[in-house]
């Protein structure tokens, strides 16, 4: 069992608010592992960190497949195998979204030395992966995210990571705001593209997403370090008695 | 924004090179000229008719103007500063000595060959694939006309404003002036004085242009200023599109560029308009660059429909007004424009519509992007008069700010006097995003290729207008100028 991840005592704050604080987590090659915890656990900040964006002081040591991940940028990272779906994926007016998906694409492709895809190519390597996330063509004319409904934005996510394929999914809270039957698409979308080398970091609130998207490990994380760890049941009690239980586990 | 602006502030001598590197048209060519002295008098005024072999009544027409000038002060509303400029001086004609014979581009002079080729722009016919007819201006003078015989065949006539004067003197006096009278403004005022060449464009009724017109203005010769002049009538039922593009050599001070352009679309006339204007901002430091201040209109009359597309990246100033006078029912008048401003630039541009006619309606798309320190003003009229009885107007100006030390700036003026009128107007500015720029990084995604293509999703809905053989020029003109913008 090769970690795909480490992280050693990682700390983060913003504008000298200390959000995480000393998290250690290892992620093995392989495993999807979901993080939950009560709002304002540092969920979305490690997320955030681990993607490389700014406006964090981060200290501590991650490592992907052996190499530091936190002297990388964020396109570095992203051509390194991470990927983010965003809980808020922005909107960016007047840009097609084939034209920015192709264009993510190559830019990888192009830094793994593999030859980039025409327009073609792309159409026929994007085909059979909407289906998974029950797309209309249609789709791919609109530009990135705009007038997307919050279902839609979330599929998109979706179809991006089946289309850049990473070694590290991170899912924050792709389950927010969706509706029983978008929050189902979601979950299988993100469920078939389970690979023996692909690991996944699922964030989540609800229990719900991970029936589906059964998870090997689930984390509690809460005032910014992994406070307790388990297999799927844990996730289940946590939905049945909330956070309330770890309290009272941490007094004894 | 701390990203860009740590890049902005951080990078300075990058962002130098990229200067440096940005404006690739500022050479100097040596080409020897035919200069009037400096200054301007009534003297000066005869002496560019004379060398022109004008007829009286042109040679009149300009004292007229200059006359007016006289009494005319420098406008004070513009939202920049200008130092004071001396007229006195400038020169005001500058042309190159080697007189070209129109007929066979084989005898353009090999240096303006050679200008034209590092420009990228071919003057012999053979090698134009594209079907676009070129009128080459350099300083004062037209220097080539590319197709001037498929297009006479149609009965199209393009050509330079001096051959139009000396060819078809009856059309040039019944159409000059018609729509920008020489009092409209200072500028105006002085360019109908001491213009000195420009295209004409004739298409007759009915005649469906089967060419994309183009002009190419370059300025070489030091101290001059350029106020060429431009007439584009389209009979009834006709139909053309003009584009003009424009550079200059790097020079440490400030050249003017004061051109007037004229549009007169007669009953069911189609005139689309497009500029892709380049010349030379001034170095990063603010420091020379031309101040391109221009007077556009057109006339629409019944059912015409007049359309100013226009893509503004050089200059360091900018301040001009492509507008419509909507004036016969139903004519449809269009303004799109992007503008770009980097470093010192500053645009002060907009576009009025008048409308008179019945059921007259108007577009105003307007895209402003600032980067550095540099300042975008959209500034717009909307008038509708009483007798405009349905008039629509839809208004969109957008601003898009990349860095913190820019400006961006929003001045519409709506007069609305007929109350069946429907007047829309929208705006917003915004900044590149922090959250925009990280999700397309996320993606593996350049922060340079995510700022352009941020700018070029902002600019689509004008870009769209340009005739297809432009788009891709004005996005390779967008890249070239955004390279600087960023760390």
């Amino acid at each position: 069992m090769t970690a795909l991840l480490e992280i050693e005592g990682l700390t983060a704050s913003v504008e000298g608010k200390q959000i995480l604080r000393g998290l250690d987590l290892e992620l093995p090659v392989g495993e999807v592992h979901a993080i939950m915890g009560p709002n304002g656990a540092g969920k979305s900040t490690l997320a955030n960190v681990l993607a490389g964006r700014d406006g964090y002081e981060v200290a501590g040591s991650v490592r992907l497949a052996g190499a530091d991940l936190l002297e990388m940028s964020p396109e570095e990272r992203a051509i390194a195998g991470v990927f983010l779906a965003f809980q808020y994926p922005v909107e960016i007016p007047g840009v097609g979204n084939s034209y920015f998906l192709r264009t993510a694409l190559n830019a990888i492709r192009k830094a793994r030395g593999e030859t980039p895809l025409d327009a073609i190519d792309f159409m026929a390597y994007t085909k059979a992966r909407m289906a998974l996330v029950e797309m209309d063509p249609s789709f791919l004319g609109r530009s990135v995210n705009e007038g997307f409904s919050g279902g839609e934005r979330k599929r998109n996510e979706i179809l991006q990571m089946a289309i850049l394929e990473p070694r590290l999914a991170i899912l924050d809270e792709t389950d927010s705001g969706l509706d029983i039957d978008a929050l189902r698409i979601v979950a299988q979308g993100a469920n078939s593209l389970r690979r023996d080398d692909r690991s996944m970091l699922v964030i989540t609130h609800h229990q719900r997403l991970l029936d589906e998207l059964v998870p090997d490990v689930v984390h509690v994380l809460a005032e910014g370090r992994i406070v307790k760890s388990g297999g799927p049941e844990l996730a289940v009690a946590l939905e049945e008695s909330g956070y309330g239980i770890l309290e009272l586990e941490g007094s004894r | 924004m701390t990203d860009l602006t740590d890049a902005i502030s951080g990078e300075k001598s990058q962002i130098e090179q990229f200067a440096e590197r940005e404006y690739r048209y500022g050479f100097v060519s040596d080409i020897e000229a035919d200069v009037v002295p400096r200054g301007l008098n009534e003297d000066i005024i005869r002496l560019i008719s004379s060398k022109k072999d004008e007829p009286e009544w042109l040679l009149e027409w300009r004292l007229q103007a200059y006359r007016a000038w006289t009494t005319m002060t420098m406008p004070e509303w513009q939202m920049f500063h200008l130092d004071p400029i001396d007229f006195q001086d400038m020169i005001y004609y500058a042309a190159p000595k080697t007189k070209p014979k129109l007929e066979s581009m084989d005898e353009v002079d090999p240096e303006m060959r050679e200008m034209f080729d590092k420009l990228g722009i071919s003057l012999a016919e053979q090698k134009r694939l594209s079907g676009v007819a070129v009128d080459a201006v350099v300083d004062s003078a037209s220097v080539a006309t590319t197709f001037r015989k498929q297009l006479a065949e149609v009965g199209v006539i393009f050509c330079s404003f001096s051959a139009a004067v000396r060819d078809h003197p009856d059309l040039v006096r019944r159409y000059l002036g018609s729509v920008v009278p020489f009092r409209d403004n200072f500028f105006s005022a002085l360019n109908s004085a001491v213009f000195s060449d420009g295209s004409f464009c004739f298409i007759p009724k009915g005649v469906k242009c089967p060419m994309e017109l183009s002009t190419y203005f370059r300025m070489n010769q030091a101290d001059t200023g350029q106020f060429e002049r431009t007439l584009i009538v389209a009979e009834e039922g006709a139909s053309v599109s003009y584009l003009e593009g424009c550079t200059a050599p790097k020079r440490d001070n400030n050249q003017l560029h004061a051109a007037v352009v004229e549009i007169l679309a007669l009953d069911g006339a189609d005139v689309k308009y497009s500029t892709v204007q380049n010349w030379y901002p001034g170095d990063a430091q603010g420091k020379g660059g031309i101040h391109n201040f221009v007077t556009k209109r057109g006339k629409a009359m019944e059912n015409a429909k007049i359309s100013w597309t226009q893509v503004e990246t050089g200059s360091a100033i900018t301040w001009k007004y492509p507008s419509v006078i909507l004036q016969g029912d139903n004519s449809v008048g269009e303004f799109y424009s992007v503008a770009l401003t980097t470093h010192y630039q500053v645009a002060d541009t907009g576009t009025k519509m008048t409308h008179i006619g019945k059921n007259t309606s108007s577009t105003i798309v307007s895209k402003g992007i600032a980067t550095h320190v540099a300042q975008n003003v959209y500034r717009g009229l909307v008038k509708v008069l009483r007798s405009a009885e349905g008039a629509r107007n839809f208004t969109q100006c957008d601003s898009l700010l990349i860095g913190d030390s820019c400006g961006a700036h929003t001045l519409p003026y709506i007069e609305v006097k007929n109350s069946s009128a429907q007047v829309e107007h929208e705006a917003y500015t915004s900044k590149i995003g922090e959250d925009q720029l990280f999700y397309c990084r996320q993606r593996g995604i350049s922060e340079e290729d995510a700022v352009s293509m941020i700018v070029h999703g902002f600019c689509r809905d004008v870009f769209k207008e340009l005739p297809m053989e432009y788009v891709v020029e004005a996005r390779n003109l967008l890249n070239m100028k955004l390279e600087g913008s960023i760390g």
